[in-house]
């Protein structure tokens, strides 16, 4: 009983230990930002691996996500005549949730993933410890960079995404279904308001991308440096950085959209 | 590792095409800036209903859009609703007689406000007012009326 009660105690302590660690990391890459200004060329390197070479998964899924909604509630506006609403609801629904929720779980698995796997390997070869050693620290020059690179990248992959699947409905809707050209993007255009849906979506996918980056390279810089823990922290990175887009995701809704 | 130049210039081009991208949603998604709605002139009309009407809903005359509804105002004197209407600079030939109508595309759809232009010589200037309207079918009354005509002509 009482070995119970002390495993209990010793995880709600590690646990509590890791949030800590996240936290205070999250000051050090904070407080790492500005000193990037001087050397843009780190970030934009960051920029490449994380945003352009996420570009090709982004764009495929944005169109084939945009056909499948285009597909789906033709065939179920159409029972009420209703399908020139289709416009507005494959725009708000991708601008508004599907855009930055699925850029951001994409981007998680894409991106997060390949930076816990690289910061973590730098750690458990002791590279990052050499860079300490030749009193160059290792949260500017290594974490920082990619926190940013990612902070950037997300964004403009969510925009990329909505857009990508507006086209992706329309080639559907207007191209295959028949629905009127016009009134799918007319009704869109005076149903989707920029300040109330388009901005909310890019706040929403602000905020992904800082979590999303600030687990992924938290869990690089906190995995145990043996290859098992580099895999175990991979791993840890795309199930929490799901799970915290999907809940934050429901609380960013509710402040923007819900319960007034 | 690549290049420092190709790396360069493929960020660019995506950092250039995240914000085309936004730059997209704004203009054809969602329509943030009304063209030519600048230039243009403003008028006025009055309702005694005009329920489901919005600011932005669409002003058609003959199906074609020219204009949209600036602002929905309540006179407390005529207990009626004043709709501000800004009509596109290139449709100032509107006859002063013009009548305006509360309109519905389809059985459920948006609320429009359509204009029949009259045969007056005279054109509608800006701020000018037009005196002949007519209000939204407010479908729930006109059932009510339905019902009350059929038990009407059943007593008979």
């Amino acid at each position: 009983m009482l070995d119970w009660l002390a495993q209990l105690g010793r995880h709600g302590l590690s646990f509590f230990e890791r949030l800590g660690r996240g936290h205070l990391l999250l000051l050090a890459l904070l407080r790492g930002v500005p000193g990037l200004l001087l050397r843009p060329l780190l970030v934009v390197q960051q920029v490449y691996a994380i945003g352009v070479l996420s570009l090709l998964i982004i764009v495929v899924s944005g169109v084939f996500v945009g056909m499948v909604l285009g597909l789906q509630l033709y065939n179920t506006l159409v029972d009420f005549g209703a399908e020139a609403s289709l416009g507005p609801v494959i725009a708000l629904t991708l601008v508004r949730e599907l855009g930055p929720v699925v850029t951001a779980l994409l981007f998680a698995g894409r991106a997060g993933s390949a930076l816990t796997a690289e910061i973590g390997l730098m750690k458990a070869t002791e590279q990052l410890s050499g860079m300490e050693m030749m009193a160059v620290d290792p949260v500017k020059r290594v974490l920082a960079p990619r926190f940013l690179g990612g902070f950037i990248a997300m964004p403009l992959l969510a925009a990329i995404f909505s857009l990508v699947g507006v086209y992706g409905g329309y080639f559907v809707g207007v191209g295959l279904l028949g629905v009127d050209e016009g009134s799918y993007w007319s009704q869109m255009q005076s149903m989707v308001d920029f300040d109330d849906d388009v901005m909310n979506g890019v706040i929403k996918s602000l905020v992904f991308g800082v979590v999303v980056t600030w687990i992924a390279v938290f869990e690089g810089n906190d995995a145990v440096p043996t290859s098992e823990g580099v895999s175990r922290a991979t791993t840890r990175t795309v199930v929490h950085s799901s799970l915290a887009v999907l809940g934050l995701d429901f609380v960013l809704t509710a402040l923007m959209f819900g319960v007034d | 590792m690549m290049q420092v130049r190709t790396v360069e210039i493929w960020v660019g081009v995506f950092v250039a095409a995240g914000l085309a991208a936004l730059f997209m949603l704004a203009m054809q998604v969602s329509n943030l800036t009304v063209v030519g709605d600048d230039q243009g002139y403003t008028i006025k009309a009055r309702f005694e209903n005009i329920s489901g009407l919005k600011v932005r809903s669409p002003v058609t005359v003959a199906g074609v859009r020219v204009g949209r509804v600036t602002a929905i105002d309540f006179d407390p004197q005529t207990f009626q609703a004043v709709v501000s209407m800004r009509i596109g600079a290139a449709y100032n030939q509107l006859p002063l007689d013009t009548s305006a109508a509360v309109l519905t595309s389809g059985l459920v759809g948006e609320k429009y406000v359509g204009l029949e232009p009259g045969g007056d010589m005279d054109v509608l200037q800006d701020g000018g007012e037009i005196t002949l309207t007519q209000s939204t079918l407010v479908l729930e009354q006109m059932i009510g009326k339905f019902l009350f005509d059929k038990a009407e002509s059943g007593k008979e």
